[in-house]
């Protein structure tokens, strides 16, 4: 009985009056849809067969749905296309795994070790976070063009697996845990690399999935970057393929949207199995950009 | 018998105890060759692709490097040009309207919503997610979306806005309204990102004070003017500056969504700076003058966030006085 009115009261709509409950879910739903729209227009455009895409008045829905064979047309107009997303994928998983290891291994080196000029180099570091990606681009180009990097792997990966942010977030984390768990390993004669291994990363599997979600998330839709230092099919990534089919004026907009469709679907699912830790990186480290 | 001795133990020099300086005792010395060492990667690394493009972008600044003839120093002369420069001072207008037109009403939006998102209603974790999914797709699907959104006649937008007569409207191409567009997607997709910091922000208000307000009469609107926006003016602030950063990188939307038409906008109305540094470098070969430019957008963006810095000092401060 207690428990039940002690529930009603925490869902429920506690003091709010029946009118702001209205209003705030007509301002609220009103705003969401406009959220949502693009979605739905983008998978609903996406199987629209060409005769349809240019109908007055303006179809929401296909009459005749096509998404296979617009899928087909895609491959035909973009051959390389299921190419550039295996590209996206694995630069994307190239730079969080390789953040993973730098980063967590400079976090643990910063959180747990004195030695002269940790704390200048620590805010050297974060000082880098202050810099916009694009005032460095240009030397950034002439750098990897220098090492004879440009349209390779290399370039795409290797200057993305060392970050400013994912040092300082994962920092954030390993100083909460509290010291006497690692001394107590320590004390059982393990080296640090195996106390951050067996320790401390396992104690921080929440900051590491924030940090990771936000790094996967960003190197997949990263552009400007690969624009500059990639122009072959064998090392473009997936929005790159898709600003080449925008750019063509004669790809139609079903094309275009099966190809936003797939370069997007990967995020979406992402976000929503891994939401809250989006969120909570969000929140932790809210100061990046 | 006597050893000699290459390297004496009682010297004080640091040939003879190379790791003197990294601490007192073989403990502690140790332990600093570790922290080091696990520093050195990512350290190096940063150093090598961050930290040196900084150091260059001052240097590539003044000298003039096109793709014709070697490189060479030029002094300030990339700044002077910078100065005649119609398009860059077009690029540079472009650029503060489109934070004038993203800024307010990204941080006015994503304030209201969050504000209601916090309210007890049933669903508002599904509200919440419609919310944040922009954030998480690709500026250049978005782009994309948005461009076909907009297209004359046939975008969904000609249909909705057709009874007022704007059916035939050219979004992307008026150079009065191209700006638009882009501030569209630009506050699209950054709305659920500053959502989330205002939700952090409204939970950290401690409830006593709602309970205060309203002992003291307080209605709703008034808990809400003399409680929640006074709480939350340091994370409005934060918001205020992160999307002014962001307003100034704002590239990828121009990019797309003039891609079809002029690049960059009929006769530049879309350039931003971030754009106009992208095409002077990679069209143009002009990497010296792009530089001038990309200095200018870091000294853009250094100030917001030494201002920011400096304010911030000034609340926190303002916090612990408060609290006494």
């Amino acid at each position: 009985m207690i428990a039940r009115r002690v529930r009603r009261r925490r869902s429920g709509p506690r003091d709010l009056t029946v009118p702001i409950q209205l209003f705030s879910y007509a301002v609220l739903l009103a705003g969401a849809v406009i959220m949502i729209l693009p979605f739905l227009w983008m998978t609903s455009t996406a199987c629209k067969p060409p005769v349809e895409l240019n109908k007055i008045p303006v179809r929401f829905l296909p009459q005749n749905a096509v998404c296979r064979q617009n899928l087909d047309t895609l491959y035909d107009t973009s051959p390389h296309f299921n190419r550039y997303l295996l590209n996206s994928a694995i630069v994307t998983i190239g730079r969080t795994l390789g953040q993973l290891v730098t980063c967590s291994l400079a976090a643990y080196g910063f959180a747990r070790f004195r030695f002269p000029g940790r704390n200048l180099i620590f805010a050297l570091c974060l000082a880098l976070l202050m810099v916009p990606f694009q005032a460095i681009l240009i030397p950034e180009y002439m750098l990897i063009r220098k090492l004879g990097w440009l349209n390779s792997f290399k370039a795409l990966i290797v200057p993305g697996t060392f970050s400013a942010f994912a040092l300082f977030l994962l920092r954030q984390a390993f100083l909460q845990i509290p010291l006497e768990i690692e001394e107590a390993a320590i004390i059982d004669g393990a080296n640090p690399l195996r106390v951050l291994w067996h320790v401390t990363l396992p104690l921080s599997v929440p900051a590491l999935a924030a940090f990771a979600v936000i790094t996967v998330q960003a190197a997949w839709n990263d552009f400007l970057y690969p624009l500059v230092v990639s122009s072959t099919p064998d090392t473009r990534v997936v929005t790159i393929g898709i600003a080449l089919l925008q750019g063509e004026r004669r790809t139609p907009y079903n094309l275009l949207m099966m190809g936003s469709f797939l370069a997007t679907v990967p995020m979406l699912f992402l976000f929503l199995a891994m939401q809250r830790y989006f969120i909570a990186g969000i929140a932790l480290g809210g100061v990046k950009r | 018998m006597s050893t000699i001795r290459l390297f004496p133990t009682h010297g004080r020099s640091w040939l003879t105890r190379p790791l003197n300086w990294l601490g007192p005792t073989p403990l502690s010395r140790r332990k600093a060759l570790w922290g080091l060492a696990l520093i050195a990667p990512n350290t190096l690394g940063l150093f090598f692709f961050f930290g040196i493009p900084v150091l260059m972008a001052f240097s590539t600044s003044l000298q003039e490097w096109n793709a014709i003839r070697p490189a060479r120093f030029i002094g300030l002369d990339n700044f002077e040009r910078l100065i005649q420069d119609d398009k860059f001072a077009q690029a540079l207008t472009n650029t503060f309207k489109l934070i004038g037109l993203v800024v307010p009403l990204e941080v006015g939006l994503a304030l209201g919503v969050a504000v209601l998102l916090n309210l007890p209603l049933r669903g508002r974790n599904l509200l919440r997610t419609a919310y944040f999914l922009p954030v998480v797709t690709s500026t250049v699907a978005a782009s994309v979306v948005w461009t076909s959104i907009f297209q004359p006649r046939y975008g969904i937008l000609s249909q909705v806005l057709k009874p007022l007569g704007l059916g035939d409207t050219n979004w992307l191409v008026d150079p009065g309204l191209v700006l638009i567009p882009v501030a569209v997607v630009a506050i699209w997709q950054r709305l659920g990102f500053d959502m989330v910091i205002f939700l952090a922000g409204l939970q950290a208000i401690p409830h006593e004070l709602y309970e205060a307000a309203r002992i003291d009469g307080a209605g709703r609107w008034g808990r809400f003017r003399h409680v929640t926006l006074p709480m939350l003016s340091p994370t409005t602030f934060l918001v205020v500056v992160l999307a002014i950063i962001n307003g100034f990188q704002i590239f990828d939307q121009v990019y797309v969504m003039t891609l079809r038409t002029v690049p960059g906008g009929v006769s530049g109305s879309a350039t931003t700076l971030a754009y106009y540094l992208y095409r002077r470098a990679f069209t143009h070969s002009e990497f010296g003058y792009a530089s001038a430019i990309a200095l200018v957008l870091f000294a853009l963006i250094l100030l917001v966030t030494v201002f920011q810095l400096a304010v911030q000092r000034y609340w926190v401060y303002y916090e612990a006085e408060s609290e006494k």
